[in-house]
């Protein structure tokens, strides 16, 4: 017992030895980290915000870095599960991170923003959309839509440009992110007097078959189908409504962008699908003409939103970093506190918008837009 | 004309659900296991199907045999290396090395085939047009249920005429009188094995053909599902198993239709417990009492 008991204290002892090590500096480096799915189901979405962020870095470390701070930029993958992504998260910390850009994706990101708030370390998400994720915890920061902004900036779309349209929607209800769009929009749409005809749900366990829904849809005599949901299921009712004949127009948000991106997917399935995105790659704006052209040259294929919501995202910790003036030697808490102070006072211009502000709610202000795939790629609606 | 559509998807979905279902009663009544790992075997026919016919670019018959071929050596792989040791160990040891075996196909799968899903393109494309195109029947569907029906048919003809087929009903009954009467009681499991594993990528070919998209994790749920339907139609039984499976179908679909979308589900498994409770061994289960 002794012996165990000695062989113990010896472990703690050594292990203890390592412990300064981990959060040791060199005092020339910001560290940012971001945390987002790189493999499993939603790895397109994190790959994409990982491939933006490394641009964004490598352009200001040439540059000259943050107030002269060159950018240490380490990126952890959470597979889309909340569990893994804490793990992350405190991988992250012990490296010594500065600042996060994550998480990616909605529910993983409730579970961090917990964390957050209790460790005092600025936060800017550049692609989870739930209000819960900002919800009581002033240092949290949204860069793309609130999910309450992208179904009501949905219906507010739809009302405008298309207020004829019968509406049908299928979304999924056991997922955080779906039925919170599909809530606001609904909400919107009635106030704006828009006929909803059909509502069908699904959940991950009946994610395979849609054509019942499909079914109901088509004879409620639908001729617009909002999907408010992610791209993997998006593909398996745009092929399962093609083969039953039903030619509706569909209308997405966030989520149903990579679906053009999908292993062996026959883009002639997504033609005439409607994105709502504040980002779309045809734009001839230079910033977004630069971005896209790098973006090719490194990863071989054309960014979606969630590489241009991950660049912006790095840009906008920049702009605030500079706005309030913050040093190296600045503690955790005061950097935090100074950063959370700056966002709300700058206006930010991106691949994503322009004049971007940020309310107390940790919310984002732009305007939404909404695309349309035409022979493959996106081109804007407005231009069609 | 909506309730035939809805009928239609169901008997679809039902016929995948019995195909898999029929794999699961098979290696059920014989070695009186429950071998969790189907669903993924399920899997790996997809996989190795659509890389033959998109990678390789061979014709969708060489894909349908070839993921035969490689899921029936898995099945006799699987059984050799993880279940056979297990023969005399308690069932639960089984049980629980076959959810293992599952875990261990599943992460093959992500590091082989990574986790992003693919589109998978079907074997057949195309639909029957009927009333004036208000109805129509993919190609898909009717072959499953085709395909279906005749497996269940030429399975029992099996089981109940040939001589490996005599053997695998002796070793269900009684493995040690079995063994006495001179029949090789290991091959007979690795034969079953083998068969179930070759419904099993059947099964996922028309799976992934009708629902055309592929990831590791594809085969777990309708895996699930389908030994629900195992066990709604009586488990070890091979006519139930397609009963099972072909009921479970429709009622899914038609109380996601006419009931609610979001208690599809649940109505699903509260009639499975209403059925288990009239009938403790399934629709066309056999009640064997336990000899002392």
């Amino acid at each position: 017992m002794k012996r165990i008991l000695a062989l113990l204290v010896a472990v703690v002892m050594c292990a203890s030895m390592f412990v300064g090590c981990g959060s040791k500096d060199d005092g020339n480096t910001l560290k940012i980290g971001g945390i987002g799915p790189i493999t499993g189901d939603a790895a397109i979405y994190g790959q994409a915000v990982m491939n933006g962020c490394k641009i964004a870095v490598d352009e200001i470390n040439a540059a000259g870095g943050i107030g002269g701070l060159q950018i240490e930029f380490k990126f952890e993958d959470d597979v889309n599960v909340a569990e893994t992504s804490v793990t992350a998260y405190n991988k992250l910390m012990d490296w010594g991170m500065d600042i996060l850009v994550g998480t990616v994706t909605t529910t993983p990101c409730i579970s961090v923003s917990e964390k957050i708030y209790e460790d005092r370390v600025f936060a800017l998400t550049p692609s989870a959309s739930s209000t819960d994720v900002t919800k009581g915890k002033d240092n949290m920061f949204q860069l793309c839509f609130s999910d309450p902004n992208q179904g009501t900036g949905s219906a507010t779309y739809i009302s405008a440009n298309m207020a004829d349209k019968k509406i049908a929607v299928i979304y999924r209800n056991d997922d955080a992110y779906s039925q919170g769009i599909r809530d606001t929009f609904v909400a919107e749409a009635n106030a704006k007097n828009l006929s909803i005809v059909y509502e069908g749900t699904f959940t991950a366990d009946t994610a395979t078959d849609f054509s019942v829904q499909l079914t109901a849809a088509k004879a409620a005599k639908a001729d617009l189908i909002f999907l408010p949901i992610y791209y993997q299921p998006a593909s398996v009712i745009l092929a399962q409504a093609k083969a039953m004949d039903y030619a509706p127009t569909f209308f997405g948000v966030d989520g149903m962008d990579g679906i053009l991106t999908m292993k062996n997917f026959d883009t002639k399935l997504a033609e005439g699908v409607m994105v709502l995105t504040p980002f779309s790659a045809d734009a001839q704006d230079d910033r977004t003409v630069n971005f896209v052209k790098k973006y090719k040259e490194l990863y071989k294929e054309v960014p979606n939103q969630f590489a241009a919501d991950g660049y912006d995202c790095i840009y906008a910790v920049k702009a605030a970093y500079e706005k309030a003036g913050c040093t190296k030697d600045m503690k955790a808490e005061e950097l935090c506190a100074a950063l959370v102070k700056a966002i709300k006072e700058i206006s930010f211009d991106g691949l994503t918008g322009t004049s971007m502000t940020w309310s107390d709610k940790g919310e984002v202000n732009k305007m939404p837009t909404a695309v349309v795939i035409k022979d493959g790629v996106y081109v804007s609606a407005e231009a069609k | 004309m909506e309730f035939l559509s809805y009928l239609i998807s169901g008997i679809s979905l039902g016929s995948v659900y019995a195909i898999i279902a029929l794999g699961y009663t098979m290696v059920y009544g014989i070695a009186k296991m429950l071998n969790f790992a189907h669903g993924d075997v399920i899997m790996v026919g997809g996989y190795v199907s659509l890389l033959t016919m998109t990678s390789l670019g061979l014709p969708v018959w060489v894909a349908i045999l070839l993921a035969m071929v490689v899921c029936t050596i898995l099945g006799i792989l699987i059984e050799g290396l993880a279940y056979k040791p297990l023969r005399s160990a308690p069932s639960l040891a089984v049980l629980i090395t076959a959810i293992g075996v599952s875990y261990f196909l599943q992460n093959s799968a992500l590091l082989i085939w990574g986790a992003n899903p693919q589109v998978y393109t079907p074997v057949i494309e195309g639909a029957v047009k009927l009333f004036d195109g208000q109805l129509s029947i993919t190609y898909i569907s009717i072959l499953t249920v085709v395909v279906c029906v005749v497996i269940m048919i030429a399975l029992t003809i099996f089981t109940s005429k040939s001589k490996m087929g005599k053997a695998m009903r002796a070793c269900s009954e009684d493995k040690a009188a079995a063994q006495l009467m001179g029949i090789n009681v290991n091959k007979t499991i690795s034969l079953t094995f083998a068969i179930g594993s070759a419904l099993a990528s059947v099964a996922g070919i028309l799976l992934c053909s009708s629902y055309p998209t592929l990831m590791p994790t594809t085969g777990s749920m309708p895996g699930i599902k389908a030994f629900t339907a195992a066990v709604f139609g009586g488990i070890g039984s091979i006519p139930g198993a397609f009963l099972g499976g072909i009921l479970l179908g429709i009622i899914e679909s038609l109380a996601k239709a006419y009931i609610s979308t979001q208690l599809a589900n649940s109505v699903v498994f509260a009639v499975l417990i209403i059925v288990l409770l009239v009938r403790p061994a399934g629709l066309l289960g056999k009640y064997v009492p336990e000899k002392v």
